[in-house]
């Protein structure tokens, strides 16, 4: 350190007018950009409310149970469509977590050579690619006609249960809840890879020089310790699974009448809306932009929940 | 057993048979059993995707033609025609996503990564952009919706490739963000001091040095993002509409192959279904091979 000013190899220099505005503006600019998302969210959620203002202070609560939907009448009420959604995305998960699981296992845990496990990842995540929309045409034309063989079975079987009584007949819950299997058994299998990837060896070491066979060790060591991740894995396909719309709303019939068979048509929320919305007019579209609230409340709600379970358990190794 | 053992053959104190794998044991027997059913599970969520691109490629597949690419879909009920509006329609309404989901989703990652100091506002996004990415497709259609189309606030015009374009971005922007601010994390400090150091400004720090850097990564982000976008239906079906005719202007209704895919499949006309096929075929091509680029992007960064 010198005061000596006539050494100029260190000059304080008062930096130019231009460059503090450029320095400062760049970062007014960026800030302003990222509260874009905050205004967006604020944006979504006060547009639908506003739009569904008419139709809460017309149905209210009632909206919820009710499962009249009557554009001639004017009379609305979305139980089908939540029923449908909670139920198809429910049952998806049953099915699509343990497959997922499972995969995720089968490929992270050494039990075949390495190029085909990245070569099964690979494919997974391949199909988290394909358009909803392109699943939706393939379930129309090939999934739907060549499951209703086994649907007809059940229907045979389980027919005397409430949820098997009506034969199927093409569109329905069932394909809906097999294409959603489809959809988000990419997202568990992706999460569940991951959080078995980040378990540390030493604790897989561990257990398997104790004498713990491969299934003892990730029973009770591997998956115990990657739990928290994948519980979040799956609330967030949960939350996708509920706001899935294409391929839902063109292989499950889009009934406006309620039913408890598994097999007859039904509706979701999402898929009303792709339905109905371009043609709504008047308080139906309110009607619409309430269901749009129901919908996003019950994702928000799982969404946040998701995040809080893998921020809050996360192991950190 | 007791002290004086020491020295002597122990065989009371160790079980001395060969340490040998034995398969008739239950637990191994189990272990197999359960290794079968992880690699059925994994063949099942595989088969899916097979079948799929099975079916696209082989119904799709075999309408490829040029006459596809240069006609229009024909009406209800005829033969021929070809998606080329829809084709030319999603690349518009992709590339206006595009530019506006990519300028502010990296500025906004810019903002969290180089200059929050983790203070409430930068978590505030953070969480906010991570509830934005679980909002289901079709929300952000009738938001858009709402906000725009209905009010005619863009040039007086409702239903527009403009709007359905907006949707998608709103769509886009949470991937965005999160892979720009990420990849800037993956940037090392010593490079941001090292500028810093000969005197660099924070702006030419984060233009020149760290943006460039996080290149790869920021790129691989946004591909998939694009990618994910133009197979997206749920947005489009009331913001961009479709049209039987050729783009006119960002301002009217536009085809797209998504919502060409959906309104022809459920159609009772086997000419219409077999274009849905046709345009599923392009539409899958285009995804795979972005995603595949992606792919072969992100392997640069890990080298």
């Amino acid at each position: 350190m010198t005061t000596d000013s006539s050494n100029d190899a260190f000059t304080l220099r008062r930096r130019p007018p231009l460059e503090r505005f450029l320095d400062t503006g760049f970062r007014q600019l960026t800030l302003a950009l990222a509260s874009v998302v905050a205004l967006l969210l604020l944006g979504i959620f006060l547009t639908i409310a506003e739009g569904a203002h008419e139709a809460i202070g017309t149905f209210g609560a009632g909206f919820l149970v009710s499962s009249a939907w009557d554009p001639v009448n004017n009379q609305y009420g979305a139980l089908v469509a939540i029923y449908g959604t909670m139920v198809s995305s429910l049952l998806a998960l049953a099915i699509a977590v343990p497959l997922g699981v499972g995969t995720a296992i089968f490929i992270t845990e050494d039990l075949i050579p390495t190029r085909l496990r990245s070569a099964i990842g690979l494919m997974v995540e391949l199909l988290a690619a394909i358009p909803s929309v392109v699943l939706g045409l393939w379930a129309i034309f090939v999934m739907e006609p060549a499951i209703r063989p086994a649907l007809e079975l059940l229907h045979r079987l389980l027919g005397w249960t409430p949820f098997f009584d009506t034969i199927p007949q093409g569109p329905g819950m069932a394909p809906a809840i097999l294409i959603l299997v489809v959809m988000i058994l990419p997202i568990i299998t992706a999460i569940s890879r991951d959080a078995l990837n980040q378990v540390p060896l030493e604790l897989r070491q561990a257990a398997y020089g104790i004498g713990s066979t491969r299934w003892g060790a990730i029973f009770n060591i591997i998956l115990p310790a990657a739990i928290s991740a994948i519980v979040g894995g799956v609330m967030l396909s949960l939350g996708r699974a509920m706001g899935e719309t294409m391929a839902v709303t063109m292989i499950i019939g889009n009934s406006l009448n309620f039913s408890f068979s598994l097999l007859a048509p039904g509706n979701t929320i999402s898929a009303m809306l792709a339905n109905q919305f371009g043609e709504a007019s008047g308080i139906q579209v309110s009607a619409l932009m309430y269901a749009a609230l129901v919908l996003m409340v019950l994702t928000f709600i799982v969404n946040v929940l998701a995040q809080m379970l893998v921020r809050r358990f996360s192991l950190r190794y | 057993m007791s002290i004086s053992t020491i020295g002597a053959p122990h065989e009371d104190l160790f079980d001395r048979r060969p340490l040998s794998f034995d398969r008739r044991l239950k637990r191994n027997r189990i272990n197999r059993v359960l290794t079968g059913v992880a690699g059925m599970f994994a063949t099942i969520a595989i088969i899916p995707l097979v079948l799929v691109l099975f079916y696209v490629l082989v119904q799709g597949g075999s309408l490829i033609s040029l006459s596809l690419f240069t006609e229009l879909p024909p009406p209800p009920g005829l033969d021929g025609g070809g998606i080329g509006n829809a084709v030319v329609g999603t690349l518009v309404v992709t590339l206006v996503a595009a530019l506006v989901a990519i300028p502010v989703g990296v500025g906004g990652g810019i903002y969290l990564s180089e200059y929050s100091m983790g203070g409430w506002f930068a978590r505030f996004v953070r969480f906010g952009n991570d509830v934005l990415a679980g909002v289901p497709s079709i929300i952000c259609g009738v938001f858009v919706y709402g906000a725009i189309v209905a009010t005619r606030i863009l040039f007086d015009r409702s239903y527009s490739a403009l709007a359905g374009g907006l949707a998608l971005a709103v769509l886009m922007l949470p991937t965005v963000i999160k892979t720009t601010d990420e990849g800037l994390k993956l940037v090392p400090q010593e490079l941001r001091w090292g500028a810093y150091g000969v005197g660099a400004s924070r702006f030419v720090t984060i233009v020149r040095i760290t943006l460039p850097s996080a290149f790869t990564p920021i790129a691989t982000g946004v591909v998939l993002a694009i990618a994910r976008a133009a197979g997206e239906t749920a947005p489009l079906i009331f913001t961009a509409l479709f049209s039987p005719f050729w783009p006119e202007s960002l301002l009217s209704p536009i085809a797209t192959m998504s919502v060409l895919i959906f309104n022809f499949a459920i159609m009772p006309y086997e000419a219409q279904n077999a274009l849905a096929w046709a345009a599923s075929f392009v539409l899958v091509v285009m995804i795979l091979i972005a995603n595949l680029l992606a792919r072969w992007f992100s392997s640069f960064a890990q080298r």
